[in-house]
Order: structure tokens, then C-alpha cells, then sequence
């Protein structure tokens, strides 16, 4: 329990942990602001407004038809003539094409919207969470302050098991914390700049759950991140890997795959299967194939990844690295 | 008197890419209760590996090891708690301050926070303990990490090369600081290969070369077995130096010719250094024994004197005879 505080005093009481959170909670801030400031409620001054606007587009728009329909009479049976269809066939603009709603500024929904922002949240923090649990481990490695850690407590699966449930559990604690704040927010922002229609408790229920698997994904990013740099003894090993996964697994294999005109490309990369997790399945589509039906012609074969498949994906991705960082901290030379 | 430490066979060979370097080769070692000990030998023969082994840093390939009587590295969680160490000058987080470095330390460790301040002033820190360590220069480091090792207020201090960076004065301070804390019944080991320390604050040492043990003992005992007496002879002119020298090389005298006088050894009885140059009408002017120190024993027995036009490398130490067979263990 004493390792613990300390290591959960350490985790907090480094600077790079305090700016990182800062930078992220000040990213977080701006996404919150820009919806609140680009949203506006639909008010009877706004819809008349609108509709004005639309009015006179639907003007400026007929205008144009008719000028353009009598330049085209003008033409005929000049070489100009070429330069127009029929002239009966010009588009004449129609008032339904105006609408009123389309020249209002957008309403913030919440139930349609809120959904996007909880994947937005999780992907920001993930990727917080691998940067913090990566220099956590790495900087300890590389300072030799493990190797002065390891002179005062010996058992080192113990040390690096409770840096890491330090770790998980800082990162948990702020997660549950921010998405709070998160939802509070955005609830705000949708009384004041939108709507809550249609959040029943099903639906609540529901952002929920989203919630609590975004948190999944933060803490196994941040798992990933310290096993990965514990493994390397360096913060730079697990940062290097990560732009290698990336470069290598997204943009290197998604070329190669769709070159080699492999069936569902898509499923083999990475934002795939976190859509899957965040969003409980997410489809992948095999451009090339051709499911012939008499209605719809020729329709791409597709494959669903749900979010149980995601999980255990991700659980074996975890289990994994973290599982080699322990198994190497119990034999390696620690010079 | 019961040992604190002791080493049997110690075995450790590392392996990497460019081959395999054999550290430690039968190394043996005992450091007995309320001594401050020395643990002598030039670069790369071991020392730090030693330590590293001992504190369960690292895995040897064989041997056995005792702290405080119990077998390490099986009985090192229960025994970390009583032994202090620092490790090739240790390093520490740059960003945190000394406070902070040693207050996270005694927090892992269950030591109270009421000892940091104290050890903190101990190693004279105090004024500077709310500094970023990566302000420090090497010498407060080094006081730093002798602070952390303090922090448990151990029974057995282990110290590796202590004297790294530190000034005159802090050297003296350290010293002084050593024994001090032998008296409170510590048991201190220092290694280093500064010998003029060493002889100054330790009871015993132990000497190692190439990864074995070539001479261990109180500082007495090794500098009496390792005693090549040598006389300093002076005659009354300079110009009869080397005929001096021939004529006490065919009594079987070892002779080093020095600018102005001999360095003569070997030979049982100083008065046959006078009768023999006597005998060629040359005129001893002075004759006086040399005290033997611990740094002259040390560069013989680990072969690292110096030779004139030559570069010694680091690798380049004598290798003790075989290792004796039981040395050390619970002697
Ligand atoms: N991590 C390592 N990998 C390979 N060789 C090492 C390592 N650490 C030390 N050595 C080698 O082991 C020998 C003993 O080193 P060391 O114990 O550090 O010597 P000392 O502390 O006495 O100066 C040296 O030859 C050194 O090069
Ligand atoms: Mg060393």
C-alpha cells in the first residue's frame, strides 16, 4: 500500500503528466466551446430569418432560370446554340429546394450528436493515456530510479504490478471524472443550443455503457503504453512502436491489402475494430466482390465486427504486452 | 565475529552481441560486523558486478551469497529493508528535487518522512534539497545517493565508489561520516580504487582482480604478506648509481634506478646493501626503509603498475592463481 501512494504520488507529480492532461483537458475545452458557439436553438425570430433567407435565394435562383432559359431562346438557330441543352429542358428551380431549415444555423441534438462526442472523448484520453503510462515507466527506466526502486523493494513483479495499478487507476479516477464533466457539458450545451429529445432512459442507459467501454479503451491504452515502454526500458521504445504500429499496420498494410485486392482490407486496421468497440459493431466492405440480387443489382459483400469480437481483441492485445513486460521484469539484468 | 557479507564461488558472465565477458570468476568475499571494508580493484575488474549480484540487480551464473546471514537473492525482500546501497554513482530523476527523490524512496519503503530531513543534512544537502536534481553538479549527486542509502538507516551500508565527484573536503567529510557511522555499529563497505581512502577509514579489505580475489584481511595483514621491503639507498655521488646497482644486483638485490637513488628489495638484511658497496669504496650517504602502502601492494597484486612507455589497458590486470578452494565462506 505504501508503493502505491508513493508511485501514484510519483505518476502525479511529474511535470510531463500535469502538462499532458493539461493539454488534453485544454483540447477537450475547445471541442466543448466550438459546439457551444456553432449551435443555436431554433427560435421564432431565427426561423423567420431562415426563411427569409431562403426566400430570397429561392428569387436570386429563378432569376437565374429564366435569364438563362431566355438566352438559350435568344441563341437558337445561332452557333451559340451548341453551348445549351433544349432550352425546355434548363433546370427551373422549385420552392422545396429552398427550405428554411437548410439556411439555420444548426441545433446541437443530443441524442444524435452525443454519441460521436463520447467516441471523440475516448479516442483524445486513449491516446493520453498511452503517451502518460509509456514516460511514466520509460522515464523511471531510463533515470534509474527503477533500479533505485529495485534496491528497496525486491520483488520486482510486485514493483512494476503496482506502478501499473497506479497507474490504471489515476488514469480511471480522471477518465470517470472528465466524462462526467463531459456529459454535464454537453448536456448543458443542448438545453441552451439544442435539444434532449428523445433521451429516454433506454437511450441514457446506453451513452452509458459507451461510456464505460470508452474507459476500457483508455485504460488499455494506457496498459499498452507502460508495458510497451517497460519492455524497451525506454519512453522512446514505446512511442517508437506505436508510430511504427501505425505507419506499418494502417498505412503500409492498408496499401499493400488493397493493392493485393484482399477481401475486407478494412478489417485488418486498427479504427475498425475501436469503431467496433465504441460503437458496438462497426461493418467492413469488400469493395471488389458482388452479392447479385434481380432488385439491387450488384451489392460489395460486407462482414460485421462487433463489439465482443473487438473486446477480445483488445484483451488479447493487453494481456500480451503487459504479460511479456512482467515476464521479462522478472529475469532481466537490471544495469 | 559473525560476517555481514559473504560471497562463495561468485560467478556472473555477460552476454551480448559483440561476445561473452566473463565478470566474475570464482570471486570470494567476507565483510564482517561493525567494520568499514574496502573493496579495492582497478576498472572493470568487477566491483559494481559484485555489488549489482549481491543486491539482486542482476543473475549470477553460480556461487553464494549471504546478507546478514541470510541466503540472498532468495532472502533479499526480507533483508532489502536493513541494507543500504547505491550502485556506480546512481542516478535520479532529473525533474524532482532531492526532497521529493528521497521522500517518494522512504515512502516505497515505509521509512518515516521525518528521516528525509535528516539525511538530508547528514550528506549537507539541506540548503539544496528543494532543487531539481538536474541542477545538481556530480558531487551532490553523489551526496544524494549516499542520502537515499542512509535512509533506511541500515545495518550494513554498501557503497559503490562513494568518492566519485566529490571535492577534497567533501571527501574528508565523507570519511569522517564512515566512521561515524562504523561506531554506531554499521557496517560499512566501501568499494573504490582510490587507495590512500581506503587505507585512511578501513578496518579490512578486500582486493579483486580480473573477477577473482587476490588479497583479503585487515589492512595490516595485507600490507605485512605483501611487503617487499625496499630500501631507498643514497650514495655520495650520483655518477656511482649504476655501479651500485650492478653490484647489489649480484648479491641477488632487485634494484630500480631512480634519478637519484636506488629502490633496492629482496634482499633479507639491509646491512649487506653497505658491506657489498662498502667493499667498492662507495659511500651509503642514506639508507632508509620504504613504508609500504596499500597502493603499492594493490598495483602488484592486481598488476597494474604503471610500466614506462606503455599503455595499460583497462583489461590488462593480473588474474589471481586458481581460486582457493572454501575461501571465505564462514571463515
Ligand atoms: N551490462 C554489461 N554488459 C556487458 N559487460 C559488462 C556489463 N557491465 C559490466 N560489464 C563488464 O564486466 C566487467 C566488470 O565490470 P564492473 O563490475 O563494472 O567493474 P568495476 O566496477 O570494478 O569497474 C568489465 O569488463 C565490464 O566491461
Ligand atoms: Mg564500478
Amino acid at each position: 500500500m505504501s508503493l502505491y501512494t508513493a508511485e501514484t504520488r510519483r505518476l502525479t507529480k511529474r511535470r510531463f503528466t500535469r502538462f499532458f492532461v493539461l493539454g488534453t483537458l485544454l483540447v477537450l475545452a475547445a471541442i466543448v466551446a466550438g459546439m457551444f458557439f456553432t449551435n443555436h436553438k431554433a427560435s421564432p425570430e431565427r426561423l423567420a430569418a431562415a426563411q427569409a433567407e431562403a426566400d430570397s435565394q429561392y428569387q436570386f435562383a429563378v432569376q437565374q432560370a429564366s435569364k438563362e432559359t431566355a438566352d438559350c431562346q435568344a441563341a437558337q438557330g445561332t452557333p451559340a446554340a451548341q453551348n445549351y441543352p433544349p432550352c425546355d429542358q434548363i433546370y427551373q428551380p422549385a420552392r422545396e429546394d429552398f427550405r428554411a431549415e437548410w439556411y439555420m444555423d444548426p441545433m446541437f441534438d443530443f441524442r444524435e450528436q452525443f454519441g460521436f462526442l463520447v467516441t471523440a472523448l475516448a479516442a483524445l484520453l486513449a491516446v493520453m493515456a498511452f503517451v502518460i503510462g509509456a514516460t511514466y515507466v520509460g522515464a523511471e527506466w531510463s533515470s534509474g530510479g527503477m533500479m533505485n526502486l529495485l534496491l528497496w523493494r525486491p520483488r520486482r513483479l510486485q514493483v512494476l504490478g503496482t506502478k501499473l495499478a497506479a497507474l490504471l487507476v489515476s488514469l480511471g479516477v480522471f477518465t470517470v471524472v472528465v466524462s462526467a464533466a463531459w456529459t454535464g457539458l454537453f448536456v448543458l450545451t443542448a438545453q441552451l443550443r439544442g435539444t434532449l429529445a428523445g433521451m429516454t432512459s433506454g437511450a441514457w442507459q446506453s451513452i452509458l455503457l459507451m461510456e464505460l467501454r470508452g474507459m476500457v479503451l483508455v485504460l488499455a491504452a494506457g496498459a499498452v503504453g507502460f508495458g510497451l515502454a517497460s519492455l524497451g526500458r525506454h519512453t522512446a521504445m514505446a512511442l517508437g512502436a506505436a508510430i511504427g504500429a501505425i505507419i506499418v499496420f494502417q498505412f503500409g498494410l492498408g496499401t499493400v491489402l488493397s493493392l493485393a485486392k484482399v477481401p475486407f482490407a478494412e478489417a485488418y486496421l486498427v479504427p475498425v475494430w475501436a469503431l467496433a468497440w465504441m460503437d458496438k459493431s462497426a461493418v467492413a466492405t469488400d469493395w471488389n466482390s458482388c452479392d447479385y440480387s434481380s432488385t439491387s443489382g450488384c451489392e460489395p459483400a460486407t462482414i460485421t465486427i462487433t463489439w465482443p469480437m473487438a473486446g477480445g481483441v483488445l484483451a488479447a492485445v493487453v494481456l500480451l504486452i503487459v504479460g511479456a513486460a512482467m515476464w521479462t521484469m522478472r529475469s532481466r539484468d537490471v544495469t | 565475529m559473525n560476517a555481514v557479507l559473504e560471497i562463495q564461488g561468485l560467478r556472473k558472465t555477460y552476454r551480448s552481441r559483440k561476445g561473452v565477458r566473463r565478470a566474475l570468476d570464482g570471486f570470494d568475499m567476507v565483510v564482517e560486523a561493525g567494520q568499514v571494508h574496502g573493496f579495492l580493484g582497478p576498472n572493470g575488474s568487477g566491483k559494481t558486478t559484485t555489488l549489482r549480484t549481491l543486491l539482486g540487480l542482476i543473475r549470477p551464473n553460480g556461487g553464494r551469497m549471504a546478507l546478514l546471514g541470510r541466503e540472498v537473492p532468495q532472502a533479499l525482500p526480507e533483508v532489502a529493508g536493513l541494507v543500504g546501497a547505491i550502485v556506480e554513482s546512481p542516478q535520479f530523476f532529473g525533474n524532482f528535487s532531492a526532497r521529493d527523490t528521497l521522500s517518494l524512496l522512504a515512502d516505497a519503503g515505509g521509512v518515516e518522512r521525518a528521516r528525509v530531513h535528516e539525511v538530508l543534512e547528514l550528506v549537507g544537502l539541506r540548503d539544496r534539497a528543494g532543487d531539481r536534481v538536474k541542477t545538481y553538479s556530480l558531487g551532490m549527486k553523489q551526496r544524494l545517493a549516499v542520502a537515499s542509502a542512509l535512509l533506511k538507516n541500515p545495518q550494513l551500508l554498501i557503497l559503490d565508489e562513494p568518492a566519485n565527484g566529490l571535492d577534497p573536503g567533501g571527501i574528508r567529510e565523507m570519511r569522517t561520516l564512515m566512521r561515524n557511522l562504523a561506531e554506531s555499529g554499521m557496517t560499512v563497505v566501501l568499494s573504490s580504487h582510490i587507495l590512500g581512502e581506503i587505507q585512511l577509514i578501513c578496518d579490512s579489505v578486500t582486493i579483486i582482480s580480473a573477477g577473482r580475489r587476490v588479497a583479503a584481511g585487515s589492512v595490516a595483514d595485507v600490507l605485512a604478506q605483501h611487503a617487499a621491503s625496499a630500501v631507498r639507498v643514497r650514495v655520495e655521488s650520483v655518477a656511482d648509481l649504476t655501479g651500485s646497482a650492478g653490484a647489489l644486483r649480484e648479491i641477488g638485490a632487485q634494484v630500480v634506478v631512480e634519478p637519484d637513488h636506488l629502490m633496492v628489495s629482496g634482499l633479507a638484511h639491509p646491512s649487506a646493501i653497505t658491506r657489498t658497496l662498502a667493499a667498492r669504496g662507495i659511500y651509503v650517504s642514506e639508507l632508509a626503509p620504504v613504508a609500504v602502502d596499500l597502493e603499492s601492494v594493490f598495483l602488484e597484486l592486481t598488476g597494474t603498475a604503471p610500466v614506462e612507455g606503455e599503455h595499460r589497458q583497462v583489461d590488462e590486470s593480473a588474474a589471481a592463481p586458481a581460486p582457493t578452494v572454501n575461501g571465505g565462506w564462514g571463515q
